[in-house]
């Protein structure tokens, strides 16, 4: 006879869940808002998604450290406590930018932000379990309210992006559920703790390495696209340039985080077993990342495109420190984020508020550089925050981005790989091209003639979004003692 | 005032933010005053310097990122004090002496910001700190270069950053390497430099080591082979960009050595000298023969420029007192001097928008006051004695000497190519009957630019007559950190290199 279930609700330590029911009942009180009265005009869901945000932000600070929920599958670890904040804050960031001074068609609708919400509980699930599944129905969730946040934008190369973004996703959730698939197999568990209990057993086992080596290469493959590594990186710089410029900055950072956590929970796994060909295929990846988007990045004629391909150049200057798989080298990794964040969507905001309905430059791109030709003489504070928001990503000092970059630098060189310190180096310089490309136009060239304005598109919310990632990206040096305190000693709580 | 320095770095910058709001018109004079300030700060810093003490003074600590080791800290002694001063000299006289009327509001508000991370270079003693104002410096440079340049300006700017910015990664590369070290040894971060003199390191890290910090230097020395994108910066910057490019930027590469390079690594140091002393040659001598060969004035400065920062390398590796000390000495006179070619040249190109020597001849004759003070410019810079020039040059070549009397007269040749160009230069230019018609209604200098330049004659003549007060903190500085470095070496030929060196001065 089947024995009934008793679950008691106190076991079930259902506030892990807080955080996210907190992000899916906000998605909800809005779709019902429109319900009863569809009038409302967009700036009411604007303050209503940030509320709601800042309510889940006080949800998740106010979870403990290192419990487990609901059957066991929700892990509030340090990193995924981190790593929420920072979702959060980054959305927090975004939602504003929907107040634009001309109207843009995607945020008339309300189902904008209700799916914007759902898709910031998408990742949040997808940081707090390290349970294969839950993981999984995080990414499904994130990803598909993703697309259609992009298709949104409502232009033809809006739809190829989306569509592209959701094929390449579709794929990558394939790899990924085979490669869940194949861990099942081998260890006949799906929560990561015990198949690295199974596997610690099993390692000696002939004929068990060609299954790690498949699983895991499925699952870094699904990775790779999701972190736009290379040589699956092609759909990112389509579809950045198809989605509006503030979702694109938000693409580059926040659904980075939660794939990076994961990474994390999976691929440090499989290094701490003491399997090392991981870690050399990370190398291998984060390497050829960083440098061939760098290359790539040169020879672009949009600003969107540029910072798309650098932006793939960060995420694989990061993946290095994955590799690493040290404390520090962990700690590196949201730092960098966390310093990146504030300067990369300001610069996107910055294409924000110079984008144009129809385009007046160039038949085929939104943002050529010569778009902001002389940019110093029409608006001189614009272009001297742009500039900034370029070197700080170049990596020159004390802007935010330098801070992370040596960091990442220093964790290379204590774990030995000075070579790869070296490399990033070199890629720095690289890059500090084509950085300057855009400087170089903003400041030394003369404006084009028949422009009536660049910020056509400027309001206050977005000058007050642009002024705190200003403050963020100058200031750095003042708060990164603090930030690297707290995320080292969360991360190194967790195990990490 | 304990925190001098402090007020020295962020007054400018300060002034730059503010600067923003002043109108355009009264910018210049708003400029010229700050600097004004900016260089009695400078002077009083020098009176209240005690020469007599040969260590760090008026140190200033705060912790900026503990867990890190990274730390607001900074101080000055006897090598850097001088510098600071030339530095914001510099920076008001290129100020008094600039002809730009374009944009000038955007150009005060620039060179305020430069002339902070200047003397932020020079005051640093935390390697984190040292490299943000040694990188922050780049982006001035490559808006002055590329808004008021020449013809080429934003190809000769990027060159000039990129060379730069790429070679200070290799040499980041290098600190946070001797910072993993320092952390492996006394389980705590630090960047101080301080802390980083106490290390012994093995001679093979320390090998590797001072090639990391040698690429970042001698970038910007620049030292050959590197040196290509210096006549392209110089070529195409306005004049107050070369000033200030060639009186202090340069400078920061020397400095450099003298304050990373040789404390920290004393033994590849010894190991190093003849290869470096063999591309100091190089330099100098090629260089001096390119500067010979040039059409345009100048470039012939520039190139001359190059020659003499051989002879600033060349002093450093001499691993004795007077070497280096002429070195410290030749960096504030190569500053003073080629700035003031450079003013010079600036002078002429005002009035005939051309450089080109064949344009001119027997300008003396039409702009006596110009054609006098660009002779005496041009004698301090060939190393005549009594003036400025003199004093570095002679010390350098007295203190390799010791090392090396072959190479001392290979380098010796370059007062001789040096005194050639120069002349025939002088000879092209000032000389003979005035055959270009529009030469002949040229206006002498104006006062704004004998003013300016006045200051400058009298400090050469000052100082090559009585360069006591300036050589005295040096040499006490320089002495502490040799007998600091003979302490630290560990293979017996640098213990041997530094004592003998020691031992022939106390002879004397």
């Amino acid at each position: 006879m089947l024995q009934p279930i008793n679950v008691s609700l106190e076991s079930l330590n259902l506030i892990t869940l807080a955080p996210m029911l907190l992000a899916i009942a906000g998605g909800l009180i809005i779709l019902v808002l429109d319900l009863i009265n569809n009038k409302l005009h967009k700036s009411l869901y604007v303050m209503l998604t940030m509320l709601i945000l800042v309510v889940d932000l006080g949800a998740v600070l106010g979870l403990n450290v290192n419990e487990r929920g609901f059957f066991d599958v929700m892990l509030i670890d340090g990193i995924s406590i981190i790593s929420q904040l920072m979702i959060i804050v980054g959305s927090i960031i975004f939602t504003p930018l929907a107040l634009t001074s001309k109207r843009f068609h995607e945020y008339s609708y309300p189902e904008f932000f209700a799916l914007f919400l759902f898709m910031v509980a998408g990742f949040q699930f997808m940081v707090t379990s390290d349970n294969l599944i839950l993981i999984f129905v995080g990414i499904e969730t994130a990803s598909l309210a993703l697309y259609t946040l992009i298709a949104l934008h409502n232009r033809a190369n809006s739809y190829e992006a989306a569509v592209k973004y959701f094929t390449m996703g579709a794929l990558a959730a394939g790899f990924y559920a085979m490669g869940s698939a194949v861990i099942y197999g081998l260890t006949g568990s799906i929560e990561l703790y015990k198949v690295a209990e199974v596997m610690a057993t099993r390692l000696n086992e002939a004929g068990l390495m060609i299954a790690i080596l498949g699983a895991s290469v499925l699952l870094m493959t699904a990775f790779a696209f999701k972190l736009s590594l290379f040589p699956f990186h092609t759909w990112a710089p389509d579809v950045y340039e198809g989605a509006s410029a503030p979702l694109a900055g938000y693409m580059s950072v926040v659904p980075k985080i939660a794939a990076f956590v994961v990474s994390v929970r999976i691929f440090g796994m499989y290094i701490d077993l003491g399997i090392e060909w991981v870690r050399d295929i990370i190398l291998v990846l984060s390497v050829l990342t960083m440098t061939l988007a760098n290359i790539m990045a040169l020879v672009q004629e949009d600003v969107k495109r540029m910072l798309a391909y650098s932006s793939i150049s960060h995420a694989g200057f990061i993946m290095a420190a994955l590799a690493l798989d040290t404390t520090e080298g962990t700690t590196a990794i949201f730092l960098y984020y966390a310093l990146f964040m504030f300067t990369n969507l300001g610069a996107f905001s910055m294409l924000w508020i110079s984008r144009h309905k129809q385009r007046r430059f160039n038949q085929r791109f939104d943002h050529p550089y010569e778009k902001f030709a002389g940019f110093i003489h029409i608006m001189p504070v614009g272009a001297v925050i742009m500039g900034l928001f370029m070197l700080s990503l170049a990596g020159v000092p004390p802007f935010s981005v330098f801070w992370g970059k040596i960091y990442v630098m220093q964790a290379a060189v204590n774990s030995g790989f000075i070579w790869l310190a070296l490399v990033m180096g070199a890629n720095s310089a690289i890059s500090a091209y084509y950085y300057l490309k855009l400087i170089v136009y903003m400041f030394l060239k003369e404006p084009v003639q028949d422009v009536d304005t660049v910020y056509y598109n400027l309001s206050k919310p977005l000058m007050a979004v642009i002024g705190m990632a200003t403050v963020a990206t100058i200031g750095a040096i003042f708060y990164v003692q603090p930030l690297i305190s707290y995320l080292h000693y969360m991360i190194s709580a967790s195990g990490y | 005032m304990d925190n001098i320095l402090s007020v020295l770095v962020f007054f400018p910058a300060i002034a730059g933010l503010l600067g923003f709001v002043v109108d355009k018109e009264s910018a210049r004079a708003y400029g010229i005053t700050v600097a004004a300030m900016e260089f009695l700060l400078s002077l009083w810093l020098w009176f209240s310097f005690d020469a007599s003490n040969a260590g760090m003074q008026f140190v200033e600590m705060i912790p900026l990122i503990p867990d890190f080791g990274v730390s607001y800290y900074v101080g000055v002694d006897g090598i850097s004090l001088f510098i600071i001063i030339m530095a914001t000299l510099m920076t008001l006289i290129g100020m008094m002496s600039m002809s730009i009327t374009t944009n000038i509001k955007n150009m005060i508000v620039t060179l305020l910001f430069l002339e902070m991370t200047m003397v932020g270079v020079f005051v640093a003693l935390d390697a984190i700190i040292f490299y943000l104002f040694w990188e922050l410096s780049l982006v001035p440079m490559l808006y002055i270069i590329g808004a008021w340049g020449g013809p080429l300006r934003v190809y000769a700017s990027i060159k000039f950053f990129l060379y730069t910015f790429t070679g200070s990664l290799v040499m980041l590369v290098g600190m946070l390497f001797v910072a993993f070290i320092y952390h492996n040894l006394t389980g705590v971060w630090s960047f101080a430099i301080t802390d980083w003199y106490a290390l012994v390191l093995p001679v093979s890290y320390q090998l590797w080591l001072f090639a990391a910090f040698f690429i970042g230097f001698a970038i910007k020395v620049p030292m050959f082979p590197f040196h290509t994108w210096l006549p392209y910066a110089h070529g195409q910057a306005p004049t107050i960009g070369s000033v200030i490019l060639a009186a202090v930027l340069l400078k920061m590469g020397t400095y450099g050595f003298v304050r990373f390079s040789l404390p920290m690594f004393p033994d590849a140091s010894v190991l190093m000298i003849t290869p470096i002393a063999t591309i100091s040659i190089i330099m100098i001598i090629y260089t001096a023969m390119v500067a010979y060969a040039q059409k345009d004035m100048k470039q012939v400065i520039a190139y001359s420029s190059v020659s003499h920062m051989g002879i600033i390398m060349l002093g450093i590796f001499a691993m004795n007192a007077e070497g280096i000390g002429g070195s410290v000495f030749q960096m504030l006179s190569h500053g003073i001097v080629s700035g003031a070619l450079f003013m010079l040249v600036g002078v002429i190109y005002d009035r005939r928008h051309t450089k080109l020597m064949s344009e001119f001849g027997g300008l003396a004759s039409v702009m006596p006051k110009y054609a006098v003070i660009f002779g005496i410019m041009l004698m301090a810079s060939v190393g005549l004695p009594l003036t400025i020039g003199f004093v570095g040059e002679f010390l350098v070549l007295l203190g390799f000497y010791n090392v090396s009397p072959i190479m001392t007269l290979l380098a010796g040749t370059s007062i001789i190519i040096g005194a050639i160009y120069m002349l025939a230069v002088y000879k092209k230019s000032f000389f003979g009957p005035v055959t270009n018609e529009a030469n002949k209604t040229l206006k002498d200098l104006n006062a704004k630019e004998t003013w300016s330049l006045i200051p400058l004659v009298l400090i050469v003549v000052w100082l090559g007559i009585y360069p006591k007060p300036v050589l005295e903190p040096i040499d006490n500085s320089v002495k502490a950190m040799l007998a600091f470095m003979d302490e630290k070496a560990i293979t017996p030929e640098a213990k041997e290199m530094i004592k003998v060196a020691k031992s022939t001065k106390e002879v004397k």
